[in-house]
């Protein structure tokens, strides 16, 4: 770790005009990650702005019935939030999911949207790493790749970005709010993280001088019907090697609103459009889940030690998709389903 | 009790004079910003019950009570704790008594080595505080944080869940 300084702000205009000042100054909040990334080296600063005395009411009801989940607030405090756990339940299960009791006691929301992939190269300075050190190469596309992607990935990265939260706020289609130097904006959910291309140092279209200030959720929060599956090495404290958020609205039999996520696929949460308009007035069954999950995983491409990943993705998307039909079901990890 | 710790400072960022609250003593300590609160708490206050293991957040071997919480002693700055409440595993006993998780994990012989046993102990204080976990296989999911690679993993259950269901284990 470099030797940095360290700035308290008391407010998000403040924390904004002390990180313009220099673009090596970075906000902490849990620090979960970035204080690891520190440790390794891999990254340096010159100041760390802690920006926890920002922290307000983690869940607010707003007047448009949606709701704003405050960006200081802790994982934990959000997943078990009354509101969380009553209409977004998909929400609170997919928090859970990820990291452990402790993490998620330190771990922002604003932090979990702006972690850094878990690909071991990245983090072992001594191989070639393009999200690391632009230009440099791709150790993983020929290296141990069995937790990287299937999806958008390119010759550049086949790096995953690992969050359990984000793959639940994009089915949910959750909105960023963000604060920078000139204005405030927000930014859709689809929008936010970045698939790599040629420029894999950038995992999102924040700009240098934004923080994140709050995640808007609209009113409707499938709380019926839902089901977040994470498959893994280990049942508990593990990335996920495939993960999926269902949520659906039935009307009868037929589906009236359907929205699929993936993590562990690709370098953003991962949805497909056509998938969901293909089952929307469809019967919620196996055979229309399998059909919609071949749409999904259409153009996937595997590596020497993630192809069986292809497979699962497509099993585990309808599997998820059954399980949100009986949403009682749900365990923690990875239980089998009926 | 109020205790003054004078660190001589080394690097050239700005040291902070903070109070920490560690244990109900309240300490004034002079610290560098990267200084972690593991590294503060066994390094300059010499409370060396805390364990480092990996440093990176994934053993839970440094599993401190923070306001009431079990965090990561590894993965937060000491100077961002100012004004936080700490307890660590020297403070869970009272001056005559062990905790009853302490006396647990003797009667289950719930470790080998012990490396991991403050963590695992600060770690269930702390779940059993959120009043999250139900069943033992809540426990399991919650504890899921704390490793310990001796193997002692099944008597650390039984050692919880006997403190769980007040003094019977199952």
């Amino acid at each position: 770790m470099n030797d940095f300084n360290f700035y308290q702000s008391k407010t998000t205009e403040d924390a904004i005009l002390e990180k313009a000042k220099d673009d090596s100054r970075k906000f902490i909040a849990g620090g979960t990650n970035l204080i690891d990334l520190l440790k390794y080296n891999l990254l340096t600063v010159d100041e760390l702005i802690d920006v926890n005395q920002l922290k307000t009411e983690a869940v607010k009801q707003l007047d448009n019935g949606n709701i704003l989940i405050d960006a200081f607030s802790t994982n934990a405090d959000t997943a078990y939030h009354q509101i969380i756990e009553n209409r977004y339940p998909l929400l609170s299960k997919a928090i859970l999911a990820g990291a452990s009791a402790q993490i998620r006691n330190m771990a922002t929301n604003g932090g979990n949207l702006l972690q850094r992939t878990r690909c071991y190269y990245f983090y072992d300075a001594n191989t070639p790493c393009n999200k690391r050190t632009p230009g440099s190469g791709c150790s993983a596309i020929k290296g141990y790749n069995r937790n990287l992607a299937i999806l958008g990935s390119s010759e550049s990265c086949i790096a995953v970005f690992p969050s359990d939260m984000c793959v639940a706020l994009a089915a949910l289609n959750a909105t960023v709010h963000v604060s920078g130097s000139n204005d405030h904006r927000k930014i859709e959910f689809a929008d936010f993280h970045r698939l790599p291309g040629n420029t894999p140092h950038l995992d999102n279209n924040l700009h240098e001088d934004e923080l994140i200030t709050g995640i808007e959720l609209p009113e409707k929060g499938f709380n019926l019907n839902y089901s977040y599956l994470k498959l893994r090495d280990r049942n508990s404290y593990a990335f996920a090697l495939i993960s999926v958020a269902t949520a659906i609205e039935l009307d009868g039999d037929l589906i009236k609103d359907i929205r699929i996520a993936l993590g562990g696929v690709a370098h953003k949460p991962w949805r497909v459009k056509a998938a969901e308009d293909f089952l929307i007035e469809k019967p919620a069954t196996r055979s229309n889940f399998e059909k919609a999950a071949a749409l999904i995983i259409e153009g996937a491409v595997g590596f020497e030690f993630n192809m069986f990943k292809i497979e699962l993705a497509k099993k585990a998307i309808v599997r998820n998709c059954l399980m949100a039909l009986h949403p009682e079901t749900q365990l923690p990890g990875a239980q089998p389903s009926a | 009790m109020q205790i003054e710790k004078i660190i001589q400072p080394f690097g050239k960022s700005n040291s902070r004079n903070i109070i920490l609250k560690i244990n109900g003593d309240e300490i004034q300590i002079s610290l560098k910003p990267w200084v972690s609160l593991l590294d503060c708490l066994r390094e300059y206050l010499n409370l060396t019950g805390t364990k480092k293991g990996c440093d990176h957040g994934q053993c839970g071997a440094c599993t401190v009570i923070c306001d009431g919480k079990r965090i990561l002693s590894c993965l937060t700055l000491a100077v961002m704790k100012e004004g936080s409440d700490i307890t660590t595993i020297e403070g869970i006993a009272t001056e005559n008594e062990l905790h009853p998780l302490q006396k647990s994990f003797i009667e289950h012989d719930a470790f080998q080595c012990g490396y991991c046993t403050p963590g695992q102990i600060c770690s269930a204080i702390g779940m059993f505080a959120e009043g999250k976990a139900k069943t033992e296989a809540d426990v399991k999911e919650s504890m899921s944080g704390n490793l310990c690679r001796c193997g002692a993993n099944t008597n650390i259950i039984k050692a919880i869940m006997e403190v769980k269901n007040g003094g019977h284990y199952e």
